[in-house]
């Protein structure tokens, strides 16, 4: 197969499911229950100090 | 002894340059060597006047910040900003009065790129890596990575500009929009680019902070897409390693879709990602109190970056490009409303409770009005990439006039608020040299902004169906030239507008100056900051 092809065939099936996959986890783990807690420690980091 | 390393790296720098331009395979080559030997010998003779043979002292404390190259990034910052807007108004005024062209080497061809560089690049590029080396120190408690490297970075990226901006009025340019310069300043703005990475990462990895603050991660980001964008948008091949001409790796459309997807994660990474790691610091900095959702952030940081780098196609509707690809960029432009609107109401709301600050403090006015800026432009911008709204307004004002509206409104008035807020820290100063010229410049620069976007609205548009209009034999009805006499009133008033926004960047320069000097206007508090003190019965 043509390099091209093959990697377009990749990017489409693949590469796109794995990418969709990597970005809803992201979210879900964002949003996580108890993740609040430690977001809003995050949050106040550059007000700890000057 | 201290900087003998260095001093030897920049004297034998210009003896090279000598050479290149002895050896020079064409004129420009010469001439641009010439150029570097002359900023090489200048930067040798004041580097010489700084050795002291005394011992080295002490090094720096690893717990206090590297802060003196961030006062001179911010420095740099307000230098090239009113270089850039003046020298946008002179192109703008160059294009309603076509005799301010002179040649050869200030026609609209040689300073536009002078414009978009020396306001995107060295404007925006030096506040991004200041404000990215306060924030990083500050948000991982440690001190810059790699001693020295900081100076490497920000020297090393004022010898690129000068380069480019030299390049782009002796008529050097690959035609590469936002990506001018040839090759070989390409690869010296790689090796900047590359200790600039390290720098930032190292400081990053030896934090002291558990968490890695999110605008540590817009920034980061920002540094690593723009080097792969640079990189694989200046796949290169030069004729002549003493030449200036290079050919590009690829060729027809796949060269042109590599310029736009640099072109537009430029706008992207560059213009977006990096400001927002500005906003996520300042605004809670200035406003006192965490950002509305942290959360959020998050999801907009992920967001953004899955979405943003597919858009570059919307920038070649209706062209060679296949359908599939145009249809693509405009599908992810549309999608990132929701990102960009989430990143625009976390910015805002952080603000909630607090509402009174936008009246009493004008430099969270100025941050607000960008952020509110940043709504308006990225609703603006998914809207054109729409293929039936792009047929009307590409390659017409309207185009020039959302760019500005997220440049000026956006990335200037973020930069100016962050500007207002470092200049008292870094320089020890109770606070700036007057709040009431903040407001000037608020109100100079917004009604700059409104002229300018609203002038070009009108004037894309009418541009637009002019150039689209047909009569019932279906012959055109305006020859070109007629649309091109048609937009006068609108190119002046442009410059109005563009005006306006630089006479807005004078005045923070002077207000910068001043508090830098030391001193504090003597001046009626703003209007409801102090408490009405009631009289005593």
């Amino acid at each position: 197969m043509e390099t091209y092809t093959a990697m377009r065939q990749f990017a489409d099936s693949w590469g796109m499911i794995a990418m969709g996959l990597f970005f809803i986890a992201v979210i879900v783990f964002t949003l996580r229950p108890g993740a609040k807690l430690q977001a809003d420690e995050a949050a106040s980091i550059p007000l700890k100090e000057d | 002894m201290n900087y003998t390393i260095e001093t030897i790296l920049i004297a034998v720098g210009a003896f090279l340059a000598v050479l290149a331009a002895a050896f020079a395979q064409d004129a420009l080559f010469q001439q641009h060597m010439w150029v570097l030997f002359a900023v090489l010998a200048i930067g040798t003779v004041l580097m010489l006047r700084r050795i002291s043979f005394a011992p080295v002292g002490p090094k720096p404390s690893e717990s206090e910040y590297f802060d003196e190259v961030v006062r001179y990034g911010v420095i740099a910052t307000v230098f090239w900003g009113v270089v850039g807007f003046l020298v946008g108004v002179v192109v703008a005024l160059q294009l309603a009065f076509p005799d301010l062209n002179i040649e050869p080497f200030f026609n609209f061809g040689r300073v536009r790129p002078l414009h978009t560089s020396a306001v995107i690049f060295a404007f925006g590029g030096n506040a991004l890596i200041a404000t990215s080396f306060y924030v990083v120190q500050r948000t991982c408690r440690a001190r810059l990575f790699g001693g020295s490297l900081g100076w490497f970075v920000f020297w090393g990226y004022q010898l690129f500009i000068v380069m480019a901006a030299t390049g782009y009025l002796l008529g050097i340019t690959q035609g590469r929009e936002y990506a001018e310069p040839e090759w070989y300043v390409d690869l010296w703005l790689t090796v900047v680019w590359v200790a600039y990475l390290i720098t930032f990462l190292g400081t990053i990895l030896k934090r002291k902070e558990p968490h890695i603050y999110v605008a540590n991660w817009f920034y980061l980001s920002f540094i690593v897409t723009i080097a792969m964008l640079h990189v694989v948008n200046n796949l290169a091949i030069p004729v002549s390693f003493l030449g200036t001409k290079s050919y590009s790796a690829f060729s027809g459309v796949q060269d042109a879709l590599t310029q736009w997807w640099y072109g537009h994660n430029a706008v992207g990474f560059f213009l977006t990602a990096g400001f927002l790691g500005m906003m996520y610091y300042f605004v809670p900095k200035q406003a006192g109190r965490p950002v509305y959702s942290y959360r959020l952030s998050i999801i907009h940081f992920w967001a953004l970056i899955f979405m943003y780098i597919w858009a570059g196609p919307h920038h070649l509707h209706y062209t060679a490009l296949p359908d599939w690809a145009q249809t693509l960029g405009m599908v992810f432009s549309v999608m990132l409303w929701m990102p960009s609107w989430g990143g625009m109401i976390n910015g805002l709301m952080t603000l909630s409770g607090a509402w009174d600050k936008i009246r009493t403090d004008p430099v969270i006015r100025m941050m607000i009005i960008a952020i509110a800026f940043y709504g308006m432009s990225t609703f603006e911008g998914p809207m054109m990439s729409i293929k039936a709204v792009n047929s009307l307004s590409h390659y017409t004002e309207w185009t020039i006039g959302h760019v500005h509206s997220g440049a000026l409104g956006w990335v200037g008035m973020i930069t100016f608020g962050a500007v207002y807020y470092l200049v008292p820290k870094l320089w020890n100063r109770d606070g700036l040299y007057s709040l009431r010229l903040v407001n000037w410049h608020f109100w100079l620069s917004t009604l700059g902004i409104v002229i300018y976007a609203a002038v070009l609205w009108v004037a894309g548009i009418q541009q637009g169906l002019m150039w689209r209009e047909y009569d019932s034999q279906g012959f055109l009805v305006y020859s070109f030239a007629e649309s091109v006499k048609a937009m006068f009133p609108y190119y002046v008033l442009r410059a109005v507008g563009g005006g306006l926004y630089l006479i807005g960047g004078l005045v923070m320069a002077y207000n910068v100056y001043m508090t830098i000097r030391g001193y504090k206007r003597n001046e009626a508090p703003i209007v409801g900051s102090v408490p009405n003190l009631q009289p005593a019965e």
